[in-house]
Parts: structure tokens; sequence; C-alpha cells
């Protein structure tokens, strides 16, 4: 089917899914509202595990299958772009070529605030159980502020202080901790990622039971999952180029 | 007012739709994906979203039996933005691929099957 | 936010500006203005988060839709561009 008739076809069904869409909304309970089920029994459940937020209890400790299977898509999409971004015969290893010049007042910014964004990451990663925050917000956190490293130095220096390796092994690491922690709780009576370690007080670090350690298995997972997406996209980029001879 | 957040929610999506299928571009295409899987978090927002209640999270001055906004919407829409971004690194993997392949990202070239 | 009108019009104008966002995303044909349009559909995303009572949501979509994505379409165009 060429262009035009596939725009009609689009646009005639887009018609069509829009009234739909209206007949529904007009259904649903108003913008608002405060009919919300789930939003009473879920608050009930935090409070009694000791988690002040209610998000990451809902994440990791009600509903933490789900964000199993999550973490799993997460980690099949890394090996997919690995696999599909690998050198390819016609091309080979081309250098770098660091023909940009980065600005001083750039340089300077970007050095200093590396340190302050990694920290700022790992205690959004640390505090899950009591801010908003926790193991996916902090692990994109952490990878973004470690590229920082290539945006006030240079490739070559993002290249010599970041191991891929090693965040290859980190996010496989951060994975399989997390499914480790959830056949610790169906070893004992709690079941499947039950929340097996003692409660703790509301509102202080300790507390909320194993949700801080499954935070702590996401950040990892996340932070090393990003570093190594963007280590591939930068090396596709900047390193390779066509075989030459 | 009683339905916008609903509508906007899906006029977000179906924009992102028009924009993949009038795409000339395949990395265009992605993002305009992305751009409907955002609608997706605008929609289940307003479904938990509740007048004069405050965000789920509790601490010194706010005691635990205040109203509260829905958190299952919430802890839906968090781990889908993070996972949705992987999974449109590898679309554009996959076009990258393609472009060196075919040596072209126009969906419309793109029509045989070549080994 | 307990206030009444303000509140709703706040939601309103945030509705309003993701949903202005979107068509100009959409309607970017050039793939590398679109990254910085979507960088700015992030924020405008991320606001209407906030707004809406969701800060974990906020937090998730600032890190992600601001910094990640749009760095991964440029390095691609970039690879497409310079490859052919």
């Amino acid at each position: 089917m060429n262009r035009s008739v596939r725009l009609w076809v689009v646009t005639i069904a887009g018609l069509a899914v829009a009234v739909a869409f209206g007949l529904a909304f007009v259904g649903l309970p108003s913008f608002g509202g405060s009919s919300h089920p789930y939003r009473t029994a879920a608050v009930h459940a935090a409070v009694a595990h000791q988690t002040a937020n209610v998000v990451s209890s809902v994440n990791f400790d009600q509903r933490g299958l789900d964000t199993l299977g999550e973490e799993t898509i997460l980690f099949a999409s890394v090996i997919g772009v690995s696999a599909l971004l690998r050198p390819s015969q016609e091309e080979q290893d081309a250098g770098p070529s660091d023909t940009g010049r980065v600005l001083g007042l750039t340089q300077i910014f970007g050095y200093a605030v590396i340190p302050l964004v990694c920290i700022i990451g790992l205690d959004v990663i640390a505090h899950g159980q009591l801010t908003p925050g926790g193991g996916f917000q902090g692990g994109i956190i952490v990878a973004s502020g470690i590229h920082l490293l290539y945006v006030a130095g240079s490739y070559s220096t993002l290249d010599k202080l970041r191991p891929v390796a090693l965040f290859e092994h980190g996010e496989a690491v951060g994975a399989a901790a997390f499914a480790c922690l959830g056949v610790a709780g169906a070893a004992t009576t709690m079941g499947f990622l039950g929340n097996v370690l003692p409660r703790g007080t509301f509102g202080q670090l300790y507390s909320a039971g194993s949700v801080p350690l499954l935070n702590g298995a996401v950040g990892v997972e996340v932070a090393s999952g990003a570093i190594v997406l963007v280590a591939k996209f930068l090396d596709q980029a900047i390193l390779l180029g066509p075989k030459r001879g | 007012m009683s339905y916008y957040g609903y509508f906007v929610a899906g006029a977000v999506l179906l924009v992102g739709v028009f924009g993949m299928a009038r795409s000339r571009n395949l990395v265009h295409a992605v993002v305009c994906l992305s751009v409907s899987q955002a609608g997706t978090y605008v929609m289940l927002l307003s479904i938990g979203y509740q007048r004069h209640a405050t965000a789920p999270v509790f601490g010194s001055t706010q005691k635990p039996s205040a109203d509260v906004v829905d958190p299952v919407m919430q802890a839906l829409c968090l781990t889908d933005i993070v996972v949705s971004a992987t999974v449109t690194a590898l679309l554009l993997a996959l076009s990258l691929q393609i472009a060196k392949h075919h040596g072209t990202t126009d969906p419309d070239e793109l029509t045989a099957l070549r080994g | 936010m307990t206030a009444g009108p303000a509140t709703t019009a706040v939601v309103a104008i945030a509705l309003t500006l993701v949903l202005l966002g979107a068509i100009a995303v959409v309607r970017s044909e050039d793939p590398q203005r679109q990254a910085v349009t979507l960088s700015v559909f992030g924020i405008c995303l991320t606001v209407l988060f906030f707004v809406l009572d969701a800060p974990d949501v906020a937090l998730s979509q600032v890190a992600v839709g601001t910094v990640i994505v749009p760095l991964m379409v440029l390095l691609a165009i970039s690879k497409i561009r310079g490859g052919r």
C-alpha cells in the first residue's frame, strides 16, 4: 500500500479510536475524585510494614514480582543492544578523533559536579524507603553523573575511567541479587519476595525490612545497565569506522 | 475539567501514532513511539489523582492518617518509564543496523527483505 | 497542595503544555532537532507529574527523558549521518 492510502487508513482508524476513547472516558470516575479503593489498602499495608514511602512499598514489597519482571525486561534489552551493536566485520577501531575543544568553564563545572551527582544518586537509592526515590531513579542519576566525564573531558577520559566489563558484570550481579533475595523470602514462610527482615522503626533509615536491600540491587542493576547502553552507542558513534584497505 | 486529563492522555497517544505513520525517518518514528508511551503515563496518573490530597510519602510533617493520591498507579508508571527507555534504546540500535545494511532510514524505501 | 481553584488551573495549564509539547515533538522532522524538543517535552512531563502529586514518577522522568533518551537519539543520528 502506498503512502497516501496508508495515511487515509490511519486517519480513519484514528478517528474511530478517538470516538471509542470519548465514549470510554465519560464512563470513568471524574478526574480528581475520591474513590480509590486500592489506595486505602496499599497505604494500610505500607504503614503496617513500617515503610514511609508507600510507592516503594508497593514496588518492592506488595508487588515485588512485577518489579522482578520489569527488571528482567531491562536486562534483556541491554543484552539485545550489546548483541546488535557489536562491531561487525566491515568495521574496525578507528580511534577517537579528539577534534573538539571543551570550554574551560564547562570543564571546571563538570569535574566539580561529578562527585556531587554520584553521591546524590547513591543517597536517592539508599533512602528509597523514606523519601521519593529508590533504585530505579537513583541508578539513572548515578549513570548520568558518570557520563559527565564525557561532557567535561573527552571520550578517552571516559574510556579510561569507566571499565565496561565491570558494569556488565555489575548488571548481572544486581539482577541475580534481586532474585536471590526473593528466594530467601521463599525459604521462610512468607513466600517468594516476602518481606522477611525485621521491620524497624517508621521513618528511620533502618525500616521497611528488605525494601532497602531490594532498592540497592535494583540501583546497581539500573546504573550498570544504563552505563553499558550508552557505552555501546558511544562506541558506535565515536570509535568505530569503516574498514580501510 | 472532569475529563480533561483523560482527553489529553488519549490525544497524546493518537498524536504519537499519527507521527509514526507519517514519518520519513526511522529514528523520528522511534521518538514518536516514545511520545505515545508518555500518553499512557498521563492516563495512569490522571486516574489516580485526587483533589485536596498529598503525595503518598509520609514523614515528620505528614502523618500516615492523611489523605493521599493513589500510590499503585505511581508504582506502575515509575518502573514503566525506565523500562521503556531501554526498549527505545533497543529500537534505536535496530534502526542503526538497518541504516548500515540498507543505506537508508526512510521506511518507504525499506520494502524488500534482503538476505 | 490543598488550595482550590489555583491548583485546578495549574493542573490544566500543565496538561495543556504536555499536549503542545507532544505536537511539537511529532512535528520536528529533523531527528537532531527532535532530540532537543524531546528533552523539553520531558521537562513538561516532569512538571505535570509534580503537580499531580507524584514526586517518584517526576524523578524518574527527569532523569530518563531529559538525559538518557535524547543522548542515545543524538548518538544514533551521529552514527547514521557519519557512516553513510
